[in-house]
């Protein structure tokens, strides 16, 4: 009975007894759930256009920030070594669709995942290598004073950081929807060999898609390098944009965004009002499991195309 | 012919000639090797966990060079010593340790592990292989009982005495053991066995102490903080402690100062006192405590020794190579207990390269008087130890380091453990440990 209450009672009249704690507990989900958002796009973005689940996304997003940490480390102004990493992410686009995609054109997409499993040690070691292991503190200006409203605590850098993905996020579904290269993407994604018979050059289809990716990326290793300082353990928050992916699906862009805030919002407040009973520390495998839950009702997400077989 | 037999001849003669000195620099190959000893290093250069294990790495290079480049080697015996990479993983550690145990004229002098988990893997291993563990300041604090654990070494503290400091540090701060009753102690914790080993110790000093402790786990590897916080603010407690790791301890410090919380309340273990800890938080860092054993900086005669003879005089190069930084310290101070271990058993067993078995009694036996740490440049730089049978912890005292934007320095004065209540828990511990494993205690 102490248990029934402890799970189906106490925490609701915990929330209700505390509303506004609740609301900054709503908030920070939110919040939170942007920047997993931020990384579960590069990978939308890649599987949109290719049908690769891109495995090198998380050490993607840890090169971008390297490679710009370094270059400002080096003293290039902010403005100019973020446009320098933009090109050498472009450039690194243009070298994996020589190096790699361009020989494994139509092969299995399991085939193109390994590929990227050997890309992402690649990246990781030659991003070690250039720029080194020790922890690169971040700072491109971004604002970071905390201040009250209404009792609930707000940070400047994760309302900046919202803003940032939100722009981002329109930018792309946009993109995506109503431009010819978009939609050239989404044809591409369905069947290399029909969208190179109509005339799509898909290597070219596939450097932009990569290029963009990278670009994602940086915006990525920017808000989360600012917060944690940037570091190898950078590449693991793929890990938090894998229930996302889960829950949103893993070919629409709004699907991303609304995934991660469903993951941000859940995670916080099972942490926060059912994590005491079990131990702590739930909010990770919580994340999965919700997004198992959603995989069990829809298994192409809450966005994805639908899962059509015929016999 | 003759030109031609002449050729042959001085052919033949360049051939003998230089068998000859092959076989004469095998010779003195092995010669040399007779004279040294061998020292594993289990490192972690790459990985979520190379910006701590790099300074760590590196201290235990530089200070077995000086060794060698000041002195000559140990007593004339020269140190050698090879990396392992082990990424901080269990697994490669272990692999890293069986790779290494026999190498050297004597096989592994004894083994740093540098990782909880993998000083758990290698304690069973310690006494078949004849191999001691020093794990200093981390591993299984129950080893301290040198009567169970007679291979295993943990001083100069254990992360049970250095919770105990921590709640006798708070006290002081409070005004007395008495004020202690009603506080509110938060424990910010790694999600790992070794994040975990000060709870018990803290829960018990709870109910002596009447504060009121809440334990909040964060999951590897940390990157993502926001409920731990979220949960701090509505506590408000009147004292953090964290044992963190790696890139949980950065995230912790920024978070904190995100959410203005006095970050001279909040004291990190001295895992979570490092410079990579509070340099990516900025100026939001300045106030932040740590605990540590020894000091922060460059400023002992052994770090000028580094400079001249490891580096030529190169401080900028030294810099580079992290030196002065907190874990580099630290691991000087190990590679430091390990050399005069090795003093200390050539004291008894000659100045020749020594087994394992032996180091374990140099280990045993170690007694770092004031007058020693002088001779060694590290006069202030750490308290002075002697270890014994039955302590393999010995002093067990902690001392509070403050970041003040640019570097560490204390903050306290030494401060001893809550003995009285750790070392029964850990005899008691040990005990149980005996019992599972057959083991019978020395009488010491």
């Amino acid at each position: 009975m102490d248990l029934l209450t402890a799970v189906f009672v106490a925490p609701f009249l915990d929330m209700a007894g505390s509303p506004v704690f609740l609301a900054e507990v709503v908030i920070v989900g939110v919040l939170t759930g942007v920047m997993y958002s931020l990384v579960a796009l590069g990978f939308v973005l890649i599987f949109k256009a290719s049908g690769v689940f891109n495995f090198a996304q998380g050490v993607m997003v840890l090169f971008a920030a390297l490679t710009l940490v370094g270059l400002m480390e080096r003293g290039v102004p902010v403005w100019l070594a973020i446009l320098m990493t933009i090109l050498v992410m472009i450039g690194l686009a243009f070298a994996i669709e020589r190096f790699m995609l361009r020989h494994l054109v139509n092969q299995e997409p399991i085939i193109l995942f390994m590929a990227t499993i050997g890309l992402a040690f690649v990246l990781e070691g030659v991003g070690e290598t250039l720029w080194g292991s020790n922890v690169k503190a971040l700072d491109v200006g971004i604002p970071n004073a905390s201040f009250e409203v209404g009792g609930i605590l707000l940070n400047e850098f994760d309302l900046f950081a919202a803003a940032s993905c939100a722009v981002l996020v329109a930018v792309l579904a946009v993109f995506f929807h109503y431009t010819t290269i978009g939609r050239a993407l989404r044809a591409v994604a369905d069947d290399h060999q029909a969208a190179l018979s109509v005339g799509i050059p898909l290597k070219t289809i596939w450097v932009i898609v990569w290029s963009v990716a990278g670009f994602v990326g940086l915006v990525a290793g920017i808000m989360w390098g600012a917060r944690s300082g940037v570091q190898f353990s950078l590449s693991l928050i793929a890990l938090k944009a894998l229930p996302v992916l889960i829950l949103g699906g893993f070919t629409s862009v709004p699907g991303a965004i609304v995934g991660g805030l469903i993951i941000g919002v859940g995670e916080k407040i099972a942490e926060i009002y059912w994590g005491p009973l079990l131990g702590g520390a739930i909010e990770n495998w919580f994340a999965y499991m919700l997004a198992l839950v959603f995989l069990v009702f829809r298994p192409q997400g809450l966005f994805g195309e639908r899962i059509i077989e015929r016999v | 012919m003759k030109l031609r037999n002449l050729t042959l001849s001085l052919v033949g003669l360049s051939l003998v000639g230089a068998a000859a000195g092959a076989a004469g620099s095998l010779v003195t190959t092995a010669a040399f090797a007779q004279a040294e000893q061998f020292f594993p290093m289990l490192v972690y250069r790459t990985g979520p966990y190379a910006p701590s294990g790099i300074p760590v790495a590196n201290g235990f290079r530089d200070y077995y060079t000086l060794i060698n480049e000041r002195d000559g080697g140990i007593n004339g015996v020269k140190i050698t010593f090879e990396e392992c990479e082990t990424k901080y993983n269990t697994k490669l550690g272990v692999e890293c340790y069986e790779k290494l145990k026999n190498k050297g004229p004597t096989g592994a002098t004894l083994v740093n592990p540098f990782s909880t988990g993998i000083t758990y893997q290698l304690i069973p291993k310690a006494p078949v292989d004849e191999v001691p563990i020093l794990s200093m300041g981390y591993g299984r604090t129950a080893a301290a009982d040198g009567r169970v654990f007679e291979w295993i070494f943990n001083f100069p503290a254990t992360y049970w005495s250095q919770a105990s400091a921590f709640v006798r540090y708070v006290a002081q701060q409070e005004g007395g053991e008495a004020n202690l009753k009603g506080k509110k102690i938060a424990h910010v914790y790694h999600n790992s066995a070794y994040g975990k080993e000060a709870n018990a110790t803290l829960e018990v000093l709870a109910k002596k102490y009447g504060f009121e402790l809440t334990l909040l786990a964060v999951d590897h590897p940390g990157q993502e903080q926001k409920s731990t916080w979220l949960q701090v603010r509505r506590l408000k407690p009147d004292w953090i402690f964290m044992s963190g790791w790696g890139v949980m301890n950065q995230v912790a410090v920024k978070e904190a100062a995100a959410i203005n919380y006095p970050m001279d309340h909040f004291v990190g273990n001295w895992w979570s006192g490092s410079d990579a800890d509070v340099i990516p938080a900025g100026d939001g860092s300045i106030g932040y405590k740590s605990t540590a054993f020894h000091g922060a900086g460059t400023g002992w005669p052994v770090h000028q020794d580094i400079i001249k003879y490891v580096y030529g005089g190169d401080e900028a190069k030294a810099k580079e190579n992290n030196i002065g930084e907190v874990l580099y310290n630290r691991t000087i101070v190990n590679a430091m207990f390990g050399v005069e271990a090795v003093r200390t058993a050539q004291g008894k067993f000659g100045n020749k390269p020594l087994t394992g078995k032996q180091v374990r009694w140099g280990l045993e036996n170690l007694n770092i008087t004031k007058a020693r740490l002088k001779e060694l440049g590290m006069e202030g730089f750490m308290k002075p130890l002697k270890v014994t049978c039955r302590d393999h912890e010995t002093g067990g005292s902690v001392i509070i380091q403050q970041w003040d934007g640019k570097k560490w320095s204390f903050s306290s004065d030494w401060i001893p453990p809550i003995s009285e209540v750790v070392r029964p828990m850990i005899e008691e511990a040990a005990a149980a440990y005996a019992k599972e494993n057959n083991i019978t205690p020395r009488s010491c």
